[in-house]
């Protein structure tokens, strides 16, 4: 291969006159190459995404059942112990964490009918390194996944959640991360599992105790000891408490207030700053990246 | 790598700017000037397999096989299911690892070379790989970039293979709206985009009805004539396992015969000669004085077997000393052939497959 890379030149003493020696047709496996494997397919996520309108319709049902209905539905029953703030509000940062994993879920789910279908063979054969396919497929569900964190971003103002250019900022970065590590979690599973009902079900026995256990619902201060231990173990924890913070340190409400529905994530009673919280999930979705890389690299 | 890239320099810089027969002459101008590269050049195979074996825990799916496959023929590959075939077909397109042997295909070694094999070959499965919710043009874009074609060329090169198959017209349409065969030459000429020097079709019209079978042959010939690629093909009809130059037979996982379709028909023997005459007991009788064959009345038809019927014939009329109101010589078919070396006919080596082995090395595949 140390010779491999001088035969896409152009420009090489020709063995015989008049023949200067043309590039190959399809050329070596360079960085350029695999840049735009992993940008096709990312972008056929995308139009596949945008064309299935119904698809970004229905993944809007939930986050909208969870905010106006069991949110407005519990409102006056928690009234008393949200300090005025509406429990709409409080439940918002942990329902546009919801949207945003099913919908990466399900772009990683497309994997599991890739190889029913058959497509994902035309991508295993092709001359590219398979970390190519697999970083390109999780960033395609990080960005859909991030597209529908956008359109509940976009409807905040209507459960009293402002628009503030940094808030917005700060709400998108965590929406991308949490988007991305969900997706190479999906990316992960789907290695393994080759059946569409397998995986979905997989899927639903792993993200609502994920969500449920993640403080979406509640403060996370205060628990009894062992949904305290659960709910710190949980992932989903890292993207709601940041993202709450975000939100809170936006609202005009009194310290009191702050301090019940905005405990924040402790760690043996040191108070985990939202920084290390995001690292939490950036690390482990580049740890499920690299195992999802390794388990494709190695099925034949 | 350098030495291989010179091979197929040629006539991929020319692709997309003249037509298929300017272009093949350019192309063979060219080639002729250079010198013989020592891979992949013209007197190497384009594909080359040396006891290549896969062993799936107990079961020996291929046992070693050898055989080559000139460059610009039509090679077809033939046996009942889970005879190795398809597991050949994937070691040889670096799908599955061999777990014995090797393999070269363009002249590189399926195992430590998989990228240039993979650049240099085209795949039509069996079972559809394209994504139906693309349109057939982003389909072929997706893989012109997975393939990391030069921009100019895809433009190029792309409308030239869906002319040939004839979905130009439709490249804007959602697969999923496609028809079995629609797909079926969409893939193929999916394969053909990078100009692959291979191009591996695993029964590439299965399944699909009398019209369309003749269309993809159409290409099929058409391509070796144009474009002078190798094909590489398995397929379950054995009419057209007569468009192959040479066939060879797979059997339990072992070659049981290599040849040309018309070497393999007679080595199978005798061509099959019937006759009517006015009194055919008569006509039984001179055949074995004068010429000392045994014939019998099959189908109410004096028949009789003799090597090269066709010849055979004027010295029939001229000698028999009766009048033959009617003739017919049929050759051996490759259906005979089959069955004489697999000791079955294809369609019932599909149907029973009762073998476990067989069935467990099928599984395997999958």
């Amino acid at each position: 291969m140390a010779i491999g890379s001088p035969a896409r030149s152009v420009t090489r003493p020709a063995p015989a006159p008049h023949h200067p020696v043309a590039r190959l047709h399809v050329p070596n496996r360079s960085l350029r190459g695999e840049i735009r494997a992993i940008k096709v397919v990312w972008r056929r996520e995308l139009i596949r995404f945008s064309r299935d309108r119904l698809r970004i319709l229905t993944s809007l049902v939930q986050p909208f059942l969870f905010l106006f209905v069991l949110g407005t539905g519990l409102s006056k029953l928690v009234s008393t112990a949200t300090h005025g703030i509406s429990f709409r509000t409080f439940i918002y940062p942990g329902v546009l964490c919801l949207a945003v994993m099913f919908t990466a879920m399900f772009s990683a789910a497309s994997i599991v009918w890739d190889r029913e279908f058959g497509f994902l063979r035309e991508m295993m054969v092709a001359p590219v390194r398979r970390s190519s396919i697999v970083l390109g497929k999780c960033l395609g569900g990080a960005t859909v996944a991030t597209f529908q964190g956008v359109i509940v971003i976009a409807i905040g103002p209507l459960v009293g959640v402002p628009y503030e250019l940094t808030l917005m900022l700060e709400m998108l970065g965590l929406t991308l991360l949490l988007a991305f590590s969900i997706t190479a979690f999906g990316v992960m599973a789907a290695a393994r599992v080759s059946q569409m009902q397998s995986f979905m079900a997989l899927m639903q026995m792993v993200m609502m105790p994920m969500f449920f256990l993640s403080g979406a619902l509640f403060p996370v201060a205060g628990l009894p000891w062992l949904l305290a231990i659960l709910n710190r173990l949980d992932p989903l924890t890292y993207a709601v408490d940041p993202m709450r913070k975000a939100v809170f340190a936006h609202l005009d409400i009194s310290p009191v207030a702050r301090h019940a529905l905005d405990p924040g994530v402790t760690w043996w009673g040191w108070k985990v700053p939202g920084l290390v919280e995001a690292a939490v999930i950036a690390l482990l979705g580049f740890g499920m990246l690299l195992i999802a890389i390794a388990e494709f690299s190695h099925a034949e | 790598m350098l030495l291989a890239a010179r091979g197929t320099a040629p006539l991929s810089s020319l692709k997309g700017k003249l037509s298929l027969n300017e272009r093949l002459t350019q192309t063979t101008n060219t080639a002729s000037h250079l010198p013989e590269p020592p891979q992949g050049g013209p007197g190497i195979p384009a594909v080359s397999v040396h006891g290549l074996a896969k062993r799936y825990g107990d079961v020996e799916a291929v046992k070693g096989i050898d055989f080559e496959v000139r460059r610009g023929e039509t090679f077809g590959f033939l046996g009942p299911n889970g005879a190795g075939k398809s597991t050949t077909i994937s070691m040889l397109c670096t799908l599955v690892r061999p777990t014995g042997g090797s393999a070269t295909v363009g002249g590189h070694d399926i195992v430590s070379e998989r990228d240039a094999v993979r650049r240099n070959i085209g795949l039509v499965f069996q079972d559809t790989t394209l994504d139906g919710y693309l349109t057939a043009e982003e389909n072929m874009r997706l893989h012109a970039e997975l393939y990391g074609m030069p921009r100019e060329s895809i433009a190029a090169r792309m409308p030239q293979v869906m002319e040939m198959v004839g979905l130009w017209e439709r490249r804007s349409s959602l697969v999923n709206t496609f028809s079995g065969g629609m797909k079926r030459r969409l893939e193929i000429a999916r394969g053909l985009l990078h100009s692959p020097r291979v191009l591996f079709l695993d029964e590439p019209t299965i399944g699909l009805d009398p019209q369309t079978r003749n269309s993809i042959w159409t290409y099929i010939s058409e391509l070796e004539q144009d474009e002078n690629i190798t094909i590489f093909l398995t397929t379950h009809y054995m009419d057209e396992a007569e468009y192959c130059d040479r066939i060879a037979i797979i059997d339990e996982g072992e070659i049981v015969v290599l040849d040309t379709p018309e070497a393999l028909k007679a080595s199978v023997g005798k061509d099959r000669i019937q006759i009517h005459t006015e009194d055919d007991a008569k006509a039984i009788e001179s055949l074995r004085e004068r010429f000392g064959i045994e014939a019998k009345i099959v189908e109410g038809a004096v028949t009789f077997g003799v090597p090269e019927g066709e010849s055979f014939v004027p010295r029939l009329f001229a000698e028999l000393g009766q009048p033959i109101r009617a003739v017919s010589v049929a050759r051996p078919s490759l259906d005979d052939v089959f069955m004489s070396y697999t000791g079955t006919t294809i369609r019932d080596a599909e149907a029973t497959g009762s073998d476990t082995s067989r069935n467990m090395a099928k599984m395997m595949n999958r």
